[in-house]
């Protein structure tokens, strides 16, 4: 996380800035966390090649953004524009690649229905060979994504400067985390999600299709952790192992706000990241990605069922 | 029209000819960042043209190796379920109905054809050094292959027999290694009462460090489900790995050590060293990877092995004839990191160094690979499959390095992790108990609510 290595000071000077980065940094948690959490909900496992949707979304903004901004500097509409069309091509590339994951590596064992082992095994495979494959075809060098703003600072918070780079997070992220709530809590889609989580027997009983419920979770999980990838990858770059440690760190987060939990993903990927965030006064930078896998082990220990607790299948 | 796209052997050839396309891009050259279609039209571009075939056709290659594995093992099989069952074939109703005398008769007899196998492969395999002499060879056979199997057994014993998914597996291999650099004083920080011991401690000091992490992290994560303890132990295997590759005053950094003294054996007036020479280690590898298969064979069909595939089958009917799950799972991960601590000690005495890049996470998926491809909790699988894997990755490293990058190994394992969980979950080679489980599973008796919950949607389908 080079990302942070120039938090070096001590939490007393920095803590306003460290706030505002560990906010930002908890929202693209909290964005990843969802489908960890989305997939938990229905299927009882853990997507281990989330990390790989989360890394191509981000290869997919690249692209874009590589042919809309290239060398030019984009004025106020057109930043704008380009910003929105790279998110949304990013969430929907992930959506894509999470939907061909549950074709390829889920169905075919649902079909059997294959013992819980297998599912992370092929899960696994996926993942390896996912993010080897885009390492293979693109290149394995760090792409440094032409983002289509300058990142000014636009305001100070108790004299911590807040960033184009913040502001743009912050809205891209309240934006995807309240619609995705609203459309769980209330669509016709969210009520057959949440009703598969409870029980699919029943669910398909009552007339919901559990394949295509199934798919469009993947689908919904996997459009935000798209997005993610890309506002990741703005000011580190995107490189084909990038999904690794920021998904460990993310289901991390699902477990403290209590797996199978809308809101509790939202609120653990918020608190991890700021912790880890604060932690770098304590912490050095090497070692700041223990700092997630710290209070992993902490969460499972004490409290296995997160701040929220599970809640599968129940409302948001 | 949907009808049409319905046929089920139109979507077979179709999903047929999506793989072979995929083979034919795994396999061609490599794009780049700039050029991003660079990758895909250059697989089939350039070397179309039917007499420049096999090279660098490499899709034939994997397409053909994968016919031939193919076709082996059901040759095997169908051998196998003939001379089973030829006393069927030939219309002998006297055994037929007596069908539990026959079965008594059959289990000693595949009893001795597997020890008679274990023989042969044993006089094969000391002779071997014999047939191959060319060093670099002998080598890659102890480094590549030996090493991976003494892991992929000790790997066995927790995902084969417990049921647990280790992917942090490679952290108690670098514990080994690196336990063994601390031992013989090749690290910075000062060996234990300032002596540089001989390799041959190091063995002990290795496996009690080992099996004492192994116990420390399964404790707090074994009594929960079993996808967290995946997700730990990877977390713990990254952990491990930022540690050897940052501390640059406790291990050497991201450098490592190539202090390693040779393996020596000094006991009185007996005198050994182990040279540069591959072939003395490749003997003492061999002895170590038997010891494995001796002491694992029997522990599978102990009191301990049993309780191990209890608790896998069904962890409430176990716990309820009073297997304590906790413990025995401990105990698997335990055992099972002890052996990667074992292997780390083997192999950092013979390659004489240990870097940080020896022990990312991706090495633990290598060696699932292993296990999985020959048959999770099959020791005979486990081997051959070991063979058959390593043998591949063999293949793969001396390909020219225009159509294969070091890296690409991982895709190439992952795809075939995959594959394995589609088309044969139980690997090539499966014991028949795991085999016999998995179809009880997955024809609906497994008590797990997983698969009821899941085995709804087979009845969705149908209707």
């Amino acid at each position: 996380m080079s990302y942070f290595s120039s938090h070096f000071a001590t939490l007393g000077h920095e803590f306003w800035g460290l706030l505002v980065g560990g906010i930002a940094n908890g929202f693209i948690y909290a964005m990843v966390a969802i489908g960890y959490t989305m997939v938990y909900g229905v299927l009882r496992l853990i997507n281990f090649a989330h990390s790989e949707v989360f890394m191509t979304g981000a290869f997919a903004s690249f692209f874009l953004l590589k042919f809309l901004v290239g060398n030019s500097t984009p004025n106020a509409f057109e930043s704008v524009v380009y910003l929105i069309a790279a998110v949304l091509i990013g969430g929907i590339v992930g959506a894509l690649v999470a939907l061909l994951l549950e074709r390829v590596a889920y169905r075919p064992l649902r079909r059997r229905s294959a013992p819980k082992l297998a599912y992370l095994i092929s899960a696994i495979g996926a993942s390896y060979f996912l993010y080897n494959f885009v390492g293979k075809e693109f290149g394995r060098i760090n792409l440094s994504i032409d983002a289509p703003y300058t990142n000014n600072t636009v305001f100070t918070i108790f004299g911590a400067p807040v960033q184009t780079y913040y502001i743009v997070i912050f809205f891209v992220g309240v934006t995807m985390l309240v619609t995705l709530d609203r459309l769980v809590a209330t669509s016709k889609l969210g009520h057959g999600i949440r009703a598969v989580a409870q029980d699919a027997e029943t669910a398909s009983l009552m007339g919901v299709n559990i394949d295509r419920t199934i798919a469009l979770t993947f689908m919904l999980g996997g459009f935000l952790g798209g997005v993610a990838g890309f506002l990741y990858s703005i000011p580190v770059g995107a490189v084909y192992g990038m999904g690794f440690t920021p998904a460990l760190k993310a289901f991390s987060a699902a477990v403290l706000g209590g797996i199978g939990n809308l809101r509790g993903a939202v609120l653990g990927g918020l608190i991890l990241g700021v912790v880890e965030s604060l932690s770098v006064a304590f912490v050095s930078g090497a070692y700041i990605d223990v700092v997630a896998f710290g209070v992993l082990v902490l969460v499972l220990l004490v409290r296995p069922t997160g701040i929220l607790g599970e809640r599968l299948g129940r409302s948001a | 029209m949907k009808n049409f796209f319905g046929n089920p052997r139109l979507q077979r050839y179709g999903r047929t000819l999506l793989i072979l396309l995929l083979i034919i891009v795994m396999t061609g050259p490599e794009g780049n960042g700039s050029q991003p279609t660079s990758g895909f039209t250059g697989s089939f571009g350039n070397h179309m043209s039917f007499f420049g075939f096999f090279y660098p056709q490499r899709w034939v290659v994997f397409v053909l190796l994968a016919g031939i594995i193919y076709g082996v093992i059901s040759s095997v099989k169908l051998t196998v379920h003939w001379w089973r069952n030829r006393a069927i074939f030939r219309g002998d109703t006297y055994q037929r109905i007596s069908r539990t005398v026959v079965a008594t008769k059959r289990r000693s007899r595949l009893k001795s054809t597997r020890l008679g196998f274990y023989a042969l492969g044993l006089a094969f395999a000391l002779y071997f050094p014999h047939l191959v002499t060319d060093q670099s060879w002998q080598t890659l056979v102890v480094q590549d292959v030996l090493v991976y199997l003494l892991l992929a057994l000790g790997l066995n014993v927790v995902t084969g027999f417990a049921g647990l998914l280790d992917l942090g597996y490679v952290a108690f291999y670098a514990i080994g290694a690196y336990t063994t650099a601390w031992v013989t004083g090749s690290l910075p920080t000062p060996p234990p009462f300032g002596v540089h011991w001989n390799t041959f401690v190091a063995i002990p000091v290795a496996i009690v460090f080992a099996m004492l992490c192994g116990v420390l992290l399964g404790i707090p994560t074994l009594r929960l489900r079993g996808d967290y303890l995946a997700i730990v132990t990877l977390g713990f295997g990254e952990i491990v790995y930022l540690f050897i590759n940052n501390s640059y005053g406790i291990t050497g950094g991201s450098t490592g050590t190539n202090q390693i003294p040779f393996l020596s054996f000094h006991l009185g007036p007996i005198k050994y060293l182990w040279g540069l020479i591959p072939e003395p280690y490749y003997y003492l590898t061999l002895a170590f990877v038997v010891i494995f298969l001796i002491v694992f064979s029997s522990l599978e069909h102990s009191r301990v092995g049993r309780s191990w595939v209890a608790i896998r089958e069904d962890e409430v009917a176990a716990e309820s004839l009073g297997i304590h799950p906790l413990k025995y799972k401990v105990m698997a991960f335990a055992i099972g990191a002890a052996s990667a601590g074992f292997a780390g000690v083997v192999t950092a005495s013979q390659t004489l160094f240990v870097t940080p890049p020896t022990f990312t996470i991706s090495f633990s998926i290598n060696i699932l690979v292993l296990v999985i491809f020959g048959g999770m909790g099959s020791i005979f699988g486990v081997v051959l499959g070991g063979l058959v894997v390593q043998g591949f990755v063999a293949y793969l490293t001396h390909s020219p390095p225009s159509v294969y990058n070091a890296a690409d190994l991982y895709m190439y394992l992952g795809a075939l992790l995959v594959v394995m969980m589609i088309y044969r979950p139980a690997g090539l080679f499966p014991s028949r108990r795991r085999l016999r489980e998995l179809h009880l599973i997955e024809g609906g008796v497994a008590p797990d609510t997983l698969q009821v919950e899941i085995g709804a949607h087979r009845v969705q389908e149908d209707v």
